[in-house]
This record gives structure tokens, C-alpha cells and sequence, in this order.
């Protein structure tokens, strides 16, 4: 069963993780973006990691739902709207239990990505973080380490398409060649869960 | 009519200048009735490009008499932000609605049709209506 640290555990290591791609993430939004997605997102997921120390919700849903808050309010771009509602949504679905099982937290993924593509209006191959993500929810039924795999395809495999959503939409054929920068941070999000699975379960005892 | 309470209108776009300049043209068409409140969120709050949910709040907080808040944006995080704000539930006043228009000309028809009373579905009904205009 996964617990409110496992939820913080996860949140903490997508902060580091995003910080220490950030320069990568912009880098990628540089020919097809407006070069600001590693900067966006490490100031949301630095906001969320400082507002989990300091309030310490103690669900799962609850860690989410104030990571996602923290992300709508600090991003200033896209990404933060769309993964302040992914998060958001995803905790509402967990309720208010004090733990929850894989499946159920498989089953309210699914249902915070289908809250971003009905805000965003995405679907896959677009060439956006659905990408990555729907492909990581469907194999995160099998394990974590499945759902980091198939996030990491599915953000590889949007390198040929063509753009048709936000701004990279506007440069047609151009934006085909490069890897979309939202399903490369989707898949470090993905990744950072396995991440919170590795790590030692209590530290501080 | 003095003291009727009038639509408010908020202009979020990625630019602070965009939004200022907006709402400055939508209120100079408006011409002499009502004075509708109308507040820009242009920008992130360090005065970069982008959209801040904390000035699109603190605007349309600035501008509710009670006769609901209209809100038009210019692009993709603009619309995003707000929806996703809409749907916190109790970050924007009661009545908040994100209207479908084009930004400037949506803006000059719910500024002045804000100006003679008209309740927030007749406001953003007539910004809507702006896109039915053609150019050729």
C-alpha cells in the first residue's frame, strides 16, 4: 500500500529530477517552444516540494490535490494548468484514504491524464505530454519500473510528429525532428514514481 | 442607474502591455454610460510573459459588484490557467465565466454591452458574437 510519504517521496524526487533536467527541458523548448519549460517547471516544482515541508498533508489525495494547487498558481505557462490538473485530479480520485493500493492509484492517474486531455483538448499523437503519459498509465498496471519504460517510449517516439497543439502547432512541418519537451518532463514525472518505490520506506526512525 | 451593478470584466493575456492596452481601448469605445470595472491580468506577476493565476484572481476580485465577472484571454496558458482556476471551485468569485470571444473585439462589445446593464449572459454573448465579424 502506498502512504501520504510515498506521495511526497514521489513529488520530492520529480522537484530534483526536473531541477536537475531543467537546462535539457528548455533546451528542447528552444525550436519548438518559447524556451521556457525547464524554468517554468522547476519554479512550480520547487513551490510544491517548499508547501509539502511546511503543511504535510497526510493522504495521498491531499498531497496531490496542494501539489497541483502549487503548480496552477507558480508555473506561468501551459505545463502549469496542465499538470496542476493532472495532480489535482488524481487526488480528488484517491479520496481522502489514509493509503491506497497500486491499482487505485493506476485507476486515478487514468483519471486525472483524461482531465488534462479534456482541459488541453490533446489526444495521443498530438505530440504533447499525453504521449508519454497514457502509454505510462497503461503499463503502470503491470509495475513502476514498466510505467518509467513505456514513459520514456512513448516521449521518444514524439520526435516525428507534427505538432498540433500550442504553440509548437503553429510551425506545421517544422516542428517534426524534435522531441516534445511536455512528454519529456511527463516522463520524468513518471519516472520520479518509481523513484518514490525504490527509496527506503522510513528513514526516520 | 447609478447604482445598478454592473458585469465586471477581466482581460488576461501573456503580455502586461496587451492586456493594459485592451482594456484602455475597450473602455475609451464604451463612451459615456456606465463605467464598467475592467481589470487586465497581463503577464506573470515578475512582469515577464505568460499568465499568473494570482493576478487573474486579484483581478477579477477587483472587479466584482455582484452581477458576475466575465473573463477573456488571448492564448494557450491564458485560456488553460483559467479554466483550471474555474475549476478549484473558490478562487475567482461566484458567477466567474470564461468567455468564448476574440480578445480585442470581444473585449470592446463586453465592455459596452456591460455599460448598459446587461446581465454576464448577455455579455458574453455579444464578445461571442464578435467572432461572427469578417474581415473580407
Amino acid at each position: 500500500m502506498l502512504d501520504a510519504d510515498f506521495f511526497r517521496r514521489w513529488m520530492t524526487a520529480t522537484a530534483a529530477s526536473v531541477a536537475h533536467e531543467a537546462e535539457r527541458l528548455t533546451a528542447l523548448d528552444s525550436p519548438i517552444g518559447d524556451a521556457d519549460h525547464g524554468s517554468n517547471l522547476h519554479r512550480g516544482f520547487t513551490a510544491v516540494a517548499a508547501v509539502l515541508e511546511k503543511e504535510a498533508p497526510d493522504t495521498p489525495g491531499a498531497v496531490l490535490i496542494l501539489a497541483g494547487r502549487q503548480l496552477i498558481s507558480t508555473v506561468g505557462g501551459a505545463s502549469g494548468p496542465l499538470y496542476g490538473t493532472l495532480l489535482r485530479r488524481t487526488g480528488k480520485a484517491l479520496g481522502d484514504a489514509a493509503e491506497v493500493s497500486e491499482e487505485q492509484l493506476t485507476d486515478a492517474l487514468r483519471a486525472g491524464v483524461d482531465a488534462v486531455m479534456t482541459l488541453g483538448g490533446a489526444a495521443p499523437g498530438d505530440k504533447t505530454m499525453i504521449d508519454s503519459l497514457v502509454p505510462a498509465v497503461d503499463a503502470l498496471a503491470e509495475s513502476f519500473t514498466a510505467a518509467r519504460a513505456a514513459a520514456d517510449e512513448g516521449a521518444l517516439a514524439t520526435t516525428p510528429l507534427q505538432a498540433r497543439k500550442g504553440r509548437a502547432s503553429y510551425l506545421g512541418e517544422r516542428s517534426i525532428g524534435h522531441q516534445d519537451p511536455g512528454a519529456t518532463s511527463a516522463a520524468l514525472l513518471i519516472a520520479a514514481l518509481a523513484t518514490a518505490a525504490e527509496a527506503p520506506e522510513a528513514t526516520d526512525v | 442607474m447609478s447604482d445598478e451593478k454592473l458585469v465586471g470584466i477581466v482581460l488576461v493575456s501573456h503580455s502586461a502591455a496587451v492586456a493594459a492596452s485592451v482594456a484602455e481601448l475597450a473602455q475609451g469605445l464604451a463612451g459615456a454610460g456606465a463605467t464598467v470595472p475592467v481589470a487586465p491580468a497581463g503577464g506573470t506577476e515578475d512582469g515577464g510573459l505568460g499568465t499568473s493565476a494570482e493576478l487573474i484572481s486579484a483581478a477579477a476580485a477587483s472587479v466584482d459588484r455582484g452581477a458576475g465577472v466575465a473573463v477573456l484571454t488571448d492564448l494557450g496558458s491564458a485560456v488553460l490557467t483559467v479554466k483550471a482556476l474555474l475549476a478549484e471551485g473558490d478562487e475567482l468569485p461566484a458567477h466567474t465565466r470564461l468567455v468564448d470571444a476574440p480578445f480585442v473585439e470581444g473585449a470592446v462589445a463586453a465592455v459596452v454591452t456591460a455599460s448598459t446593464g446587461a446581465d454576464l449572459a448577455a455579455v458574453a454573448s455579444a464578445a461571442s458574437d464578435a467572432y461572427a465579424y469578417r474581415k473580407e
